[in-house]
């Protein structure tokens, strides 16, 4: 029997009893990130890392209740039913961890989802050899080759600047958890005071809370005056982009931080003043390197453009094969569902 | 050969404008980075710049199969995966653009340059130089092609190579209308927008024509083929009733043909269509024409297939009219044979005068331009030169049944022109309508998807429906609009979760959504299974509240074929 196998509440590894990322609620899950796609309410008992957890707190908190969580540090081994569990870094958004699972011998790594770029936040991505690889796909196609982080970063506080000249309001679309900590971390030179939506004040201190180090932010209230906001630069999640909120801005730009950015018409699709191509997830290379470097004899393929990846894969001579799964496939679709406001 | 420009970083400079103009969602913008760009390029780019905006693209010389070609030899990529990227990003040039590899430090090194002209491909060459040497390369033969394009490719990031294939391949269209091209030009040059648009149509070469003559107009476009910008109308939405007086307003009947300037000017005949594309030689009947008008005539109206050899019925129109379908075959072709000037010959129902004994005469009111052309068009006396007839009303409720008459007639509705407006430049609000008859509808079951091209790329967008014959579906037409983005989203969700099967880019999709396609007119045809062919079909709506069994059949297209086909 394979040590995971794919079942329609998600990957189990009936050895070790417990799911990893279920989509349904489980007796026992091991959580890669709290992204709302791998981390869903309703489970027994939650395993993961110590800076995952007070995110578990803030969103899968039902009638108040915090879920059942035990968090563990990177490398850190925890024996479940006699199966070696342990995390390690995959530098998606902060706290998030590839799962690697060893029985008998036997290793396979769950990537959750990942990025191989170090965005000096969610830890350095590190390759983990096993023999089977499950890996996400969300870009899997070679035309989604980001730049590098300090390019795209010099770029928005370009774009950031351009806009307080003309005394707009520099409205950047990212998600609560992962991109808008990023662009913290990008606009800290700038000095400038950044606002933000209720849903990442609700993210970013939770993480402060759990000591990780961030710039301060604003969070925008009801009673924010909106001549405060004139020029100033707000960071909101994608579901604040068609809805009431964004009518107190007097003047903005629009500028949305997705992958999706890469090809122009989505950028004209969404109706963006800017679109900056920055992504959690790994680009082409990123993800073929990483499949590369763990060496693995098998890789099962998830979320994203499955069928091209794994293609590609068996043409270099890696076998790979395509697995359904209930992962967002959409960078933005997790993002949104993610905000919970 | 030494750069004619000194203009370093023009082609960074043009691959700006277009990622501003391409991306801006404000007008305001897209005007100051046009200013922009009108006040800080080069003259020889300016040029290029109109060019390519209004449509003049000089013709390929490297054709999209080699492009795709070279950059899969630098990728190393199959070409299953080559297809697969461009099917997502849906235009070959941004393809290609995203997938070379970004610019490894320094152009390739010096001393395997070729000590040609080429190597002059480096960073901060004009928009003109490229344009120039893209021409040029018409006469050379494949490696020489393909050592240009890979070494320009080399010397570019990603934004300028995206121009750089643009101007291979053509077809810019990046959010932003001519208009607004020839807005910012009048206002960068001081001169009169109508004037500018004028002056910047018509047939003129890029790379002979410098920047102050294209707007001063002298050695533009040669004076005596140039057409005048069309005046557009309007659609009417809801009743005429709100245009007031209807004593106020001329009536004609609105024609599905191509809308025309026939110029007469000199000592010859010359057809222009409203995409300013010079038509002369598609319509040697025309040429009968030259003798029969005065020089100095412009005359705008329809180039239209038309029958005159029936006798016509008292009160009918003297003339017939034959389906757009029935023009395509005569539009598509290169050379144009005796059989097909007798199968379809083409006509021009004349509507306006837009220039007389060479004066220009938009400015004076309709009623004055109309006089004037009756008598014209009487005095030629042309069979296929035919004037608009105007569909007499005294009340706005006997207009709207004349209306309801209009496909018998083979028109598409009524065009509403107020008796004292003069001819103006394009789309304008207040005195000229058009008044379009209902569509025609069927509802449909959606079965195939295909992914959209630019503001759709990557959505499943473009889709093919299917009415019931029996227990089978034949599929009858394609629709790519009429959705909302939330629409297509929702439908794209679908298609995502209840694929068949894959053909290549096309996907299968269990027949389950009932939507109503609209659509202008419908003909027989050989060439599609279904038997028909229907002219502009488009979604009207999503029928949620309808599921396949409750769509239409064949018979059902098959009776409107019979009733409006003719």
């Amino acid at each position: 029997m394979a040590l995971i196998e794919f079942t329609d509440r998600g990957l189990y590894c009936a050895s070790g009893q417990f799911y990893i990322d279920p989509w349904r609620p489980v007796d026992k899950a091991v959580i890669t990130h709290a992204h709302s796609d791998h981390a869903r309410a309703g489970s027994g008992a939650y395993l993961c890392h110590r800076l995952t957890k007070p995110l578990l707190d803030l969103r899968l908190s039902l009638d108040g209740v915090r879920p059942a969580v035990q968090s563990v540090e990177w490398g850190e081994a925890v024996f479940l039913n006699g199966v070696r569990v342990s995390l390690h870094p995959a530098g998606h958004v902060i706290g998030a961890s590839q799962v690697r699972v060893e029985h008998n011998g036997d290793v396979w790594v769950v990537s959750g989802d990942y990025k191989t770029e170090d965005d000096g936040i969610s830890g350095a991505f590190e390759p983990l050899p096993c023999r089977v690889f499950i890996t996400e796909s969300t870009f899997g196609l070679p035309i989604y080759n980001w730049k590098p982080q300090t390019e795209l970063f010099a770029g928005v506080r370009d774009w950031v600047a351009e806009n307080r000249a003309q005394d707009r309001t520099s409205v950047l679309i990212a998600y609560s958890l992962g991109k808008a900590q990023r662009l913290l971390k990008a606009l800290e030179p700038t000095g400038e005071k950044i606002y933000v939506h209720g849903a990442i004040d609700n993210v970013h201190q939770a993480l402060v809370g759990a000591g990780v180090a961030l710039p301060p932010v604003e969070r925008i209230v009801p009673d924010t005056p909106k001549e405060l906001l004139r020029g100033q630069v707000v960071i909101a999640p994608a579901s604040a982009e068609d809805s009431a909120w964004m009518r107190r801005f007097p003047s903005h730009s629009l500028g949305i931080c997705s992958g999706w950015m890469q090809v122009r018409g989505n950028m004209r699709r969404r109706n963006a003043d800017a679109g900056f191509a920055m992504s959690d997830h790994a680009d082409w290379k990123g993800l073929l390197a990483a499949i590369a470097a763990t060496g693995a004899e098998k890789v099962y393929v998830t979320h994203g453009f499955q069928a091209v990846l794994t293609r590609y894969l068996n043409e270099l001579g890696i076998a790979a094969a395509e697995v359904r799964t209930e992962f967002g496939d959409d960078e933005e679709a997790s993002g949104n569902a993610g905000d919970g406001e | 050969m030494q750069a004619t420009e000194n203009s370093f970083g023009g082609m960074r400079q043009f691959a700006s404008l277009v990622a501003k103009l391409g991306t801006s969602t404000k007008t305001n913008d897209k005007l100051s980075a046009l200013d922009r760009y009108f006040n800080e390029a080069a003259d020889a780019d300016k040029v290029w710049m109109i060019a390519l905006f209004s449509g003049r693209r000089p013709k390929r010389t490297v054709t999209t199969t080699q492009l795709w070609e070279w950059c899969r030899e630098i990728t190393g990529l199959p070409a299953w995966l080559f297809e697969e990227s461009y099917h997502t990003v849906g235009d070959l040039a941004e393809t290609i653009a995203l997938l070379l590899p970004e610019r490894p430090g320094p152009a390739s090194a010096p001393a395997e340059e070729s000590q040609t002209e080429r190597s002059q491909a480096a960073e901060g060459e004009s928009l003109a130089y490229y344009l120039q040497a893209l021409m040029r390369l018409g006469k050379e033969d494949e490696p020489a092609k393909k050592a240009f394009v890979q070494q320009c490719w080399a010397s570019m990031n990603k934004e300028e190579r995206f121009v750089f294939n643009k101007l291979i391949t053509g077809g810019f269209r990046i959010g932003i209308s001519q208009q607004t091209v020839v807005n910012a030009l009048a206002r960068t040059a001081g001169v009169d927008a109508a004037v500018v648009a004028h002056r910047i149509s018509g047939d003129w070469d890029a790379a002979t024509t410098p920047f102050a003559a294209l707007l001063s107009g002298e050695g533009a476009s040669s004076e005596v083929s140039r057409p005048y910008p069309f005046y557009l109308a309007y659609a009417l939405e809801g009743e005429p009733a709100s245009l007031g007086d209807p004593g106020e307003w001329q009536a004609e009947w609105k024609w599905d043909g191509i809308r025309g300037q026939l110029i007469r000017r000199g000592d010859i005949l010359v057809v222009w269509s409203r995409g300013e594309e010079l038509m002369t030689e598609k319509f040697p009947e025309y040429q009968e024409f030259t003798g029969l008008l005065p020089a100095g005539t412009v005359l705008d109206g329809e180039i239209i297939g038309l029958r005159r050899d029936e006798p016509a019925a008292p009160g009918a129109l003297p003339f017939a009219v034959l389906p757009f379908a029935a023009l395509q075959t005569r539009i598509g072709r290169k050379n144009i044979t005796k059989k097909n000037l007798s199968e379809v010959p083409v006509g021009f129902i004349a509507y306006d005068l837009v220039e007389y004994a060479g004066e220009d005469w938009r400015t004076r009111p309709l009623t004055e331009r109309r006089a004037q052309l009756e008598k014209l068009i009487a005095a030629a006396g042309h069979p296929l030169l035919v004037l608009s007839p105007v569909v007499d009303f005294n009340a706005w409720e006997a207009l709207a049944t004349a209306r309801e008459g209009s496909r018998d007639r083979g028109s598409e509705g009524i065009m509403l022109k107020r008796r004292s407006s003069p001819y103006q430049v394009g789309r304008k609000r207040g005195d000229w309508w058009k008044w379009k008859i209902d569509p025609l509808v069927i509802d449909a079951v959606l079965v195939y998807a295909q992914k959209g091209h630019g503001r759709r790329s990557n959505l499943y967008t473009d889709y093919t429906f299917a009415v019931r014959d029996g227990d089978q579906l034949v599929t009858f037409a394609k629709a790519y609009s009429g959705l909302t983005d939330k629409e297509l989203a929702e439908v794209d969700a679908f298609v995502k979760k209840n694929s068949l099967e894959k053909f290549g880019p096309v996907r299968t999709v269990k027949p389950e959504l009932v939507f109503e396609i609209a659509f202008e007119g419908i003909a027989a045809s050989a060439r599609h299974k279904s038997g028909v062919a229907l002219r502009f079909p488009r979604i009207n709506r999503w029928r949620k509240d309808k599921t396949p069994a409750d769509i239409d059949t064949l018979g059902a297209l098959k009776k409107m074929l019979e009733l409006y086909g003719k």
